[in-house]
């Protein structure tokens, strides 16, 4: 695949990779934009560029302009920069608008065997297609606008191979907390993560890209999983996937990329899904984090080189060593991101929240991930379902995740987030507290006010982990 | 105060200047600018902001507050150095407060591909010497340091260590092709080529429009 995409070796001795799509957006697009004006150059390839807008839309009033002049000020840059280039924009009012992890593989454009660009970290997402996807910096968002190409070093890979089968309750979000706890932030540095093994295999779609959405959070450019029927599925009848002999010609070559059983990696771990329980962060770092019924590590049980920043979360977080992480109390909770902001994610929020209330005093939003998985989920009435039990209900966008737009935390308020970064003042104060955890644990911690082990509140009729979507 | 200069530009073979160090792992691009800084359409304003928070909490004694940092140019790390996003608002905010190098144990992957792209070398050494080296910083934080890249060794009155820098970044830098634009532009007829090739723009087409 990389050799397909391989257009010439650099003298700094890095390869020029063609870019099959490029995804865009507000935030680290409008100074490549300027730079491309600054050197008279072009977009090479328009037809190959995708743009939504996402970051900094709010999630209660969308009418223009906004509020936020700043907000407003991006949005009508990327409007105009994509007007200009002839650059398709899935904006606000477009029915496809949404977080751009999010939109690609809804619409059917990320694709296996494709090389996906993005500038942003988290574009590893759309690895979970077979498709080798990174994130860059806006100085190689200009390089792509103007080249279609991008230097690239070739990573290594790790394989992590994961046997059985994640229990009731047990979800792709405290599969992926699991590894990088157990592997560490930094591990996946010059790596890509390939997820495979029988509990790989049995996950949705969805759930692949909850699972490779993190890979950057474990220090993995890239995550990848092996594309196969459940990937297939998934795509036939997109907007934009093939349609007749086409999709049979593409069937068969991406039935061609998958790596088979015995191929050689850089690099193996092995987990088993069974041992692994609802998992929630603790501390500063998606690393710390453990099972819902284990308490906050004590420092003599952490390896050397993890003291000093333990020791930071414990003063951050306010939390003593040994204390229990179930039963803490929390301030707001945020179901969304492009980690667990689709339909599935949704549903098994909703399914612990029907027929219960939100706990008095807490801030309770959902934050669909596109516009499409929010007509989906009213079609199925989760819209009622959440404001009935006393969430709010909002606009598409990437909202609490990162809060560049008004949704926030306030002082020292803890959440209970689904989003994917829990470092110190993501959520938009620079004292505020976020507890990393899959929506169903989200929704638990809605309900009793703390942190919950959502299997205490799974009805018999227990929702299957891969509820295919 | 007055060694910053314009940003760098053509090939870059040594950074001289102070050196400030920044302890600590896994510092996040999130602390090195907070996200709420990222609504911007240009970088212009990024130097004043960078740590914005972790200085608000430290009131005055966060390194990139110390007068006696003033003015330094090379930025001393430890372990995993801006992991998180891809923002390249971090060394854009680094490089506008000053800072034309770093050294550190390791750093993230995308941080080090956005400090290459505006022309700051980000240069390695094992644990233990980046330790040492911190010491000798802490112990004259006014002496002034030489990193150079063609011999791959940051020196000073008192002695000289040995670094690692790639040997493709460090290339490109000496080169001063660290700005990869033109040498990708270079490459048109085989960028045909590549597209000519691929099964999704041929076998199948289809269009993202
Ligand atoms: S949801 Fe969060 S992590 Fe995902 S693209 Fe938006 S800000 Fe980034």
């Amino acid at each position: 695949m990389w050799d397909l995409h391989r257009v010439a070796e650099l003298s700094g001795g890095s390869t020029q990779l063609f870019v099959g799509l490029h995804l865009i957006h507000e935030v680290t697009s409008p100074q490549a934009f300027a730079a491309l004006q600054d050197k008279a150059l072009s977009v090479q390839c328009p037809e190959r560029t995708v743009a939504t807008v996402d970051h900094i839309v709010p999630t209660i009033n969308q009418n223009r302009p906004f509020a936020d002049p700043l907000a407003e000020e991006m949005l009508s840059t990327l409007e105009q920069n994509c007007a200009h280039y002839g650059i398709v924009l899935h904006g606000l009012g477009s029915g496809s608008q949404g977080i751009v992890h999010v939109i690609a593989p809804e619409l059917g454009l990320t694709q296996p065997g494709m090389t996906v660009a993005c500038g942003d970290s988290h574009t590893s997402t759309h690895g979970a297609f077979g498709a080798i996807a990174f994130g860059i910096g806006t100085s190689q968002v200009r390089d792509v606008l103007a080249s279609q190409s991008i230097a690239m070093n070739k990573l290594k890979v790790r394989r992590i191979w994961v046997d059985g089968q994640l229990s009731c309750g047990v979800h792709a979000k405290d599969l992926i907390l699991h590894v990088i706890r157990n592997l560490g932030v930094k591990a996946g540095v010059g790596h890509a993560y390939e997820f495979a093994g029988p509990a790989i295999e049995a996950l949705s779609m969805e759930e692949r890209m909850t699972l490779c959405n993190m890979a950057i959070e474990g220090g993995a450019r890239c995550g990848y999983v092996n594309p196969d029927d459940v990937t297939f599925a998934y795509l036939q009848g997109r907007l934009h996937a093939p349609v007749a002999e086409a999709w049979q010609r593409a069937v068969a070559w991406w039935s061609s990329l998958a790596s088979d059983a015995n191929a050689a990696f850089d690099d193996e771990v092995k987990f088993d899904a069974v041992s692994i329980a609802p998992t929630v962060t603790w501390g500063i770092t998606p690393a710390q984090g453990i099972a819902v019924d284990e308490t906050v590590p004590t420092p003599d049980s952490l390896a050397l080189s993890e003291r000093s920043i333990a020791e930071q979360a414990y003063r951050y977080m306010d939390l003593e060593p040994g204390s229990a992480i179930e039963g803490l109390p929390v301030d707001v909770c945020f179901i969304g991101s492009c980690t667990n902001g689709r339909l599935s994610d949704l549903k098994a929020a909703a399914a612990i929240a029907q027929g219960r209330h939100v706990a008095k005093g807490i801030k309770a939003f959902v934050v669909p991930g596109s516009q499409q998985v929010a007509r989906a989920a009213e079609a199925e009435g989760l819209d009622d379902l959440f404001r009935t039990a006393g969430f709010e209900w909002r606009e598409p966008g990437c909202s609490m995740c990162l809060a560049m737009n008004p949704d926030r935390l306030d002082g020292r308020q803890i959440s209970a987030s689904s989003s994917n970064r829990n470092f110190k003042g993501r959520q938009g104060s620079s004292s505020g507290r976020t507890l990393l955890m899959s929506p169903a644990m989200v929704a638990a911690a809605a309900i009793t006010g703390q942190v919950t082990d959502v299997r205490t509140l799974l009805r018999n009729d227990c929702t299957p982990p891969g509820i295919s979507h | 105060m007055t060694e910053i200069t314009s940003f760098p530009q053509g090939g870059i073979g040594q950074v001289h200047g102070r050196a400030l160090i920044l302890r600590g792992e896994d510092i996040d691009t999130d602390r090195i600018i907070p996200a709420r800084f990222l609504k911007c359409v240009s970088f212009e304003a990024l130097g004043n902001q960078v740590f914005e928070d972790d200085r608000l909490e430290l009131g005055g004694s966060h390194p990139f507050d110390l007068p006696v940092n003033q003015g330094a140019s090379i930025l001393i790390v430890n372990g995993n150095f801006g992991c998180g996003s891809s923002r390249e608002h971090a060394p854009q905010a680094l490089m506008r407060w000053g800072i034309r190098a770093l050294i550190g144990e390791s750093f993230a992957e995308i941080f080090y591909g956005n400090c290459l792209a505006l022309g700051i070398p980000c240069a390695t050494a094992a644990a233990a010497q980046i330790e040492t080296l911190q010491e000798s910083v802490a112990a004259d934080p006014s002496q002034t340091w030489d990193l150079n890249i063609h011999t791959k060794q940051l020196q000073s009155d008192i002695g000289s260590w040995d670094l690692q820098v790639e040997s493709g970044p460090r290339e490109m830098l000496l080169t001063g092709r660290w700005d990869a634009t033109s040498q990708l532009l270079d490459h048109q007829a085989a960028l045909k080529r590549t597209m000519a090739t691929l099964p999704y723009l041929n076998d199948f087409v289809v269009s993202v429009q």
